[in-house]
């Protein structure tokens, strides 16, 4: 039976929730959330969840206390209401500003509750082989814990009646070392469908800290969104500006660099990396890009373009860009491929303004639920 | 849940024995032996086993779970106000803690059954609130879940408005209210005293006194049609009654308010009851039951009870204290009016007039006072300075908490004035059809703290959403009297010529 604390416990992590999600653009757009993962919980401060009473404001904190010091001294221990001394319960009441700890997959969730993603459905028949061991056979040789007593005894009656030492009315089976078996097991390969985000950023001297904030805050939650909806997700993070390299997860949201752009840098490694590690008939493959779209000549955006025509579209299942408006950034590179594939599901554009879109960005990029 | 185990049996029949020897009188008492969770649950419900469904419980329970596993704090006992009393044991403790606590408990049953301020309070709460829990249950199933716990969150907001008092007056309350009472009485009012009676019509010059009193007759004009006639302190009662609700929030409201009485006399008697309860077992410990290879642990977990740490007042430590100078000064006749004109300080120090009172002084105390009295009558200047109080206040320029003052006047101002009506503010009913208009206006009696604003703003969406018509409250904000509106969509405040008073 469930308990009615449990009931009445879970009804108020449903608030708690509720709660979230009504904040759910503020708590988004918080950087600090980066360095955790997965498990990791996030402590959320959560000021609005008391019950409001007419109650004395005070316009100062103020009371009576006891103990040694002279006027003008300071008071030790800070908030005056909190705490009893060990011991007893909290019977003062502190200011209930209360902070919740989710995990990071409950936030995703609850963003993914928030925006209406259909969870993404792993495609096709690509499987890759995993592998599963299962106990299956037998064998002479093997530890004592193994033994199977059964196919063992078996053995040992056999050579018994065989070589005639068995007495039928005295019926003992002495197994010797030859009758032993050992249970054995097969390495079965079991498919499992796999997934890889390729997550690339522009970080040349076009992107202010604020743009590249918003990119890293945005790829932050995508990745934390795939992962709570893929098992064993692989992710690969790539940095360019007029040349690409692939860094790790640290790095990438980390860096700061500055340099001219050329995104085909990007998009060159990006599809050798495919082609290297992770054949698409084997992989899901999703790309974001993001850049404030300022790129370094009209030849390169060319060259991007059929990189795109050719290899990373039909490899990928999703190919997402995202640009971020900066002050500098002419902000052409959008067009550009917009007007290169007009009507091309795969490829999703979306503009991110300020870190207030960021959620109707991801929405963009996800609602496809590809 | 379970009964005790033999060896606690009969520990708290050695407690027992030694409460009879000191002469408290209890309910009986049932101990019952928890684990921590369910100690958590139980207390988050209040120390009842079963209340309505609610998500503050699991608020508080969340709270309790996570600083009882953090190892921040530990509830040793629980103790209610029934009879039979219970109480839960927490399993694991030691068994010092465990005797400890019994007697600690039994000390908090004889202040439930002998101070006054308990003897209006049901005993047999347990059965109420599951009554109660029944109800709610029965009424979130016919009107779903959401409606009902909104209604109740509505109902919380408001359930510190209740009057400590009601159910001392409610049988003078059968007298006819003062507006119906005959001229005459309003008479001498008007008229200043006068024994000269050649002066008369000069301290009372009639044309004075007839405009005085035709004053006196419109204002009882207007009052007359008044709802309520006086003033009203029982605001929840009060919309019980005559707020437009539906039947199962009637009772819900009923409920909710039945609770919040029910609690009153324990927020009354903080002080008292724990100083009473950590006066008894300190006592019984010390004196009786402490076993020597326990004196460090006991000592261990006492000094916790009781550490003062700077900035924070502890109920148990003040008010163990007070019973225990109460005592000392009705043992040795360090009372009434020859010892407050002593002024001479070797005399004070060495006054013992071995009048061995102090005894039956402090059951006395026990049985009569409340923590404001309590304070007021034996909270002196030499106690005061003997226990090193101070106030303290916060620095608005460094932000942190300093000491004020260590006057005695001031300490007792600001103790007092933290107590009284348990810090919470003064709110009354004033009129029920304000301006004609069927809207209510509450009253806030502004005695030097203004009220939270944002909160006020809320709670006043929470009587408007019970009125269902425009709700105002008149109060001060800086010092100058305002009127807070809230019709039904937006919030709107006003200035008042006059200040609310009552």
């Amino acid at each position: 039976m469930i308990s009615r604390i449990d009931k009445d416990h879970s009804r108020f992590r449903e608030i708690v929730r509720g709660k979230i999600r009504q904040n759910l653009r503020k708590y988004i757009s918080r950087g600090d959330m980066m360095s955790r993962k997965g498990q990791d919980t996030v402590t959320i401060p959560m000021p609005q969840i008391d019950i409001p009473r007419f109650t004395l404001g005070g316009n100062q904190k103020q009371g009576v206390g006891q103990g040694e010091g002279e006027p003008g001294d300071p008071v030790g221990g800070g908030d005056p209401q909190q705490g009893q001394g060990a011991g007893k319960a909290g019977e003062g009441e502190g200011d209930k500003n209360l902070e919740v700890e989710v995990t990071l997959d409950e936030l995703a969730a609850i963003l993914g509750e928030e925006l209406g993603l259909p969870r993404i459905e792993p495609r096709g028949t690509q499987s890759l082989d995993t592998k599963k061991d299962r106990y299956v056979s037998l064998r002479r040789t093997g530890p004592e814990s193994l033994r199977s007593f059964k196919a063992t005894f078996k053995r040992a009656l056999r050579r018994q009646v065989a070589s005639g030492t068995f007495v039928k009315d005295l019926p003992i089976i002495v197994p010797i070392r030859e009758d032993r078996r050992y249970r054995s097991w097969r390495t079965d390969p079991r498919p499992q469908s796999n997934a890889v985000i390729i997550y690339m950023m522009d970080v040349s001297g076009s992107m202010g800290d604020e743009q590249k904030e918003i990119v890293r805050i945005e790829s932050f939650w995508i990745d934390t969104w795939l992962r709570s909806q893929y098992q064993g997700l692989e992710s690969r993070y790539i940095i360019h500006d007029a040349t690409a390299r692939v860094v790790d997860r640290e790095v990438f949201f980390r860096t700061r660099e500055s340099g001219g752009t050329m995104i085909s840098s990007a998009y060159r490694v990006c599809s050798e990396l495919i082609e290297k590690e992770f054949p698409p008939e084997n992989w899901n493959i999703y790309a974001f890009h993001f850049s404030d779209g300022d790129n370094w000549s009209v030849d390169d955006t060319a060259t991007c373009i059929n990189l795109l025509r050719d290899t990373l579209l039909p490899a990928c299942n999703q190919f997402g860009y995202g640009q971020v408006e900066s002050p500098y950034g002419s902000g052409q590179f959008i067009k550009d491929i917009r007007a290169a594939f007009p009507s091309q599901p795969k490829l999703v554009t979306s503009e991110v303004t300020g870190k207030d879109d960021i959620m109707d960005s991801i929405r963009e990029f996800l609602k496809g639920g590809r | 849940m379970a009964l005790i185990p033999p060896y606690l049996r009969e520990l708290q029949v050695e407690i027992q024995g030694y409460a009879d020897g000191y002469g408290l009188s209890y309910f009986p008492q049932v101990f019952e032996l928890v684990d921590y969770r369910q100690m958590c649950e139980i207390a988050s419900y209040g120390g009842f086993p079963v209340r309505y469904p609610h998500w503050r419980f699991g608020m508080e329970y969340d709270h309790m779970i996570k600083s009882h596993t953090y190892g921040l704090s530990k509830i040793y006992e629980l103790v209610i106000n029934t009879d039979p009393c219970y109480a839960y044991l927490l399993e694991g403790n030691s068994q010092v803690d465990q005797k400890l606590v019994m007697a600690h408990v039994y000390g908090h049953n004889d202040f439930f059954r002998n101070n006054h301020y308990f003897s209006r309070t049901d005993r047999r709460m347990i059965d109420v609130m599951a009554n109660n829990a029944a109800r709610v249950r029965r009424y979130m199933d016919r009107h779903g879940v959401n409606t009902v716990e909104s209604f109740i969150d509505t109902c919380l907001s408001l359930d510190n408005l209740i009057d400590p008092w009601l159910s001392f007056r409610d049988a003078r309350n059968q007298a006819p209210a003062s507006t119906n009472a005959p001229d005459a009485v309003d008479d001498d009012r008007v008229r200043l005293q006068n024994e000269r009676t050649y002066l008369e019509d000069y301290i009372n010059p009639p044309e004075f006194v007839e405009s005085q009193r035709q004053k006196q007759r419109e204002k009882r004009e207007q009052v007359k049609h008044r709802n309520p006639a006086q003033p009203e302190r029982d605001v929840l009662g009060f919309l019980m009654q005559h707020a437009p609700l539906e039947a199962w929030e009637a009772d819900v409201l009923g409920i909710l308010r039945g609770e919040a009485y029910y609690f009153l006399p324990q927020m009354q008697t903080k002080i008292m009851n724990e100083g009473w309860a950590s006066y008894w077992h300190s006592r019984i410990m010390t004196e009786k039951a402490l076993r020597d290879d326990e004196v460090i642990d006991y000592a261990d977990v006492v000094s916790g009870v009781f550490a003062s740490a700077p900035g924070q007042l502890n109920p148990y430590k003040l008010g163990v204290e007070l019973y225990r100078d109460i005592e000392r000064r009705w043992d040795e006749g360090k009372f009434g009016p020859e010892w407050d004109r002593c002024d001479n300080l070797e005399q004070r120090t060495s006054w013992n007039k071995k009048l061995g009172l102090g005894k039956a002084k402090i059951f006395e105390v026990r049985r009569l006072y409340n923590d404001v009295t309590f304070i007021d009558e034996f909270f002196t200047m030499d106690f005061c300075r003997e226990q090193k109080y101070f106030t303290f206040a916060e620095n608005r320029r460094s932000g942190r908490l300093e000491i004020e003052s260590r006057e005695f006047q001031q300490i007792k101002q600001k103790l007092l004035g933290a107590l009284t009506n348990f810090g919470q503010p003064f709110i009354y009913v004033v009129d029920s059809n304000y301006l004609n208009r069927g809207e209510l206006l509450l009253g806030h009696r502004h005695e030097g703290s203004d009220l939270k604003l944002d909160y006020a703003r809320d709670t006043l969406r929470n009587v408007e959403r019970v009125w269902r018509r425009p709700v105002s409250i008149l109060t001060q904000v800086d010092e100058k009297p305002k009127r807070i509106r809230f019709d039904g969509s937006e919030i709107g405040i006003s200035d008042e010529p006059e200040a609310f008073k009552v």
